[in-house]
């Protein structure tokens, strides 16, 4: 694999294929935990260890499910291992940094159910991507999401103290500028 | 009593369609809510699929919530639905093809629906056996009819047709409202006319 072919991975992760925005991929915390972009940083950053992780252990996971013969029981392999893993980066994070720990609360364990981590090893496997392929993949799209969800955590802070329609406030007016942001994304379609 | 149990019963399954609706009142669920309403049919199948899921789960979970301990019961659970997910799967696989290739990656992401663990862990984890069957039925319904609504107002305006069928002749759809960013503008506007008509209703009756 030439070094132009991962890059192209990196990109199409971070800008062309972002999951929040064009995917739908992470939207529960992309909503849920966006209202600092502190918070934000925090949870694209337990995103992003799990999701690399996670990557590499379901590669090696899928090869030992092939060599059986039991492709079948992908859906839950997948998921034991990323349930393992959160279990440990919680255990982590609350020994390295209560605050943080504190901020993120129930969206820590909620990773588990986050939906951009089983969906990008399930689209690693998919593609056929090898293992290099895989690890740059899996960076790519936790910048993406990383990105976007402190983008929208800047906005989402502005908007608390802007004059919105009282039937707008919270949910509402955060969809639509999520979908004024989609907008913006889809500019970088056909830019891979 | 039988007919005290039927009232409670009946009140679950409605709770879920309505007023709990996952999608538009507990905002659960929303990557699937997003990615798949671009058609009436896509919104239709999720709903199904993720109704018959829940309905295994929740009823399995209830059957044996009392064998499983308590420290490791996020983990039972999701082995559980991710069972009935791997069963749903299939079965689209071999019976709906077409419905399975549209759906694509989200098939699999049922597991990771808050909504079915949502339901497991707040439901049918502390519930009856008929009584977690109920709020099943009640809840997958109510993300089906919110699916549908979704689907079939971003084909109508993105498409132009409903089913696949034109409905208006020369009419020049919006495709924006098919790609992602309509999904997240009609959502929004949906739930703002929620609260508007919460608003209204609450002040009519204040009156």
């Amino acid at each position: 694999m030439s070094v132009t072919g991962l890059f192209i991975i990196l990109v199409s992760g971070i800008l062309v294929n972002n999951f929040v925005m064009s995917k739908f991929l992470g939207i529960c915390p992309f909503l849920g935990v966006s209202k600092q972009v502190e918070t934000a940083a925090g949870m694209s950053m337990a995103v992003t260890f799990v999701l690399t992780l996670a990557s590499i252990m379901t590669y090696i996971v899928q090869l030992i499910l092939v060599r059986l013969g039991l492709e079948y029981l992908q859906t839950i392999a997948f998921i034991l291992v990323i349930a393992a893993l959160v279990q440990f980066v919680e255990m982590v994070v609350q020994k390295v940094s209560p605050t943080l720990y504190k901020a993120l609360g129930v969206y820590l364990p909620l990773i588990t159910t986050n939906c951009a981590v089983l969906g990008i090893t399930i689209i690693n496997i998919q593609y056929g991507y090898n293992i290099i392929e895989t690890i740059v993949n899996a960076i790519g799209v936790a910048i993406g999401f990383g990105l976007a969800i402190i983008l929208f955590a800047g906005i989402r802070e502005r908007l608390e103290i802007a004059d919105v329609p009282s039937v707008f406030k919270g949910f509402p007016i955060a969809l639509i500028t999520a979908s004024l942001m989609s907008i913006a994304f889809l500019g970088f379609a056909g830019l891979v | 009593m039988i007919g005290g149990n039927e009232v409670k019963i009946w009140n679950t399954l409605q709770n879920g369609i309505i007023a709990e609706n996952p999608v538009f009142i507990q905002l659960l669920g929303m990557c699937p809510t997003l990615a798949v309403s671009t058609s009436a049919i896509n919104g239709i199948g999720m709903g199904l699929a993720t109704t018959a899921v829940l309905l295994g789960s929740n009823v399995v979970i209830s059957a044996v919530k009392k064998i499983i301990p308590d420290k490791i019961r996020i983990p039972a659970f999701i082995v559980i639905i991710a069972t009935f997910v791997t069963i749903v799967g299939l079965v689209m696989k071999a019976f709906v093809p077409a419905l399975d290739q549209a759906l694509g990656l989200f098939i699999p992401l049922i597991v990771v629906n808050c909504i079915i663990l949502g339901r497991a862990e707040a439901f049918a984890s502390k519930n009856s056996v008929i009584q977690s069957l109920a709020d099943g039925i009640g809840m997958g319904l109510g993300f089906t009819l919110a699916l549908f609504v979704l689907g079939t107002i971003r084909e109508i305006i993105g498409a132009g047709t409903i089913f696949g069928n034109l409905i208006f002749e020369g009419y020049q759809p919006a495709l924006i409202m098919i790609l992602p960013p309509g999904a997240f503008l009609l959502l929004g506007l949906l739930l703002a006319l929620f609260n508007w008509i919460s608003v209204k209703k609450a002040r009519g009756e204040s009156r």
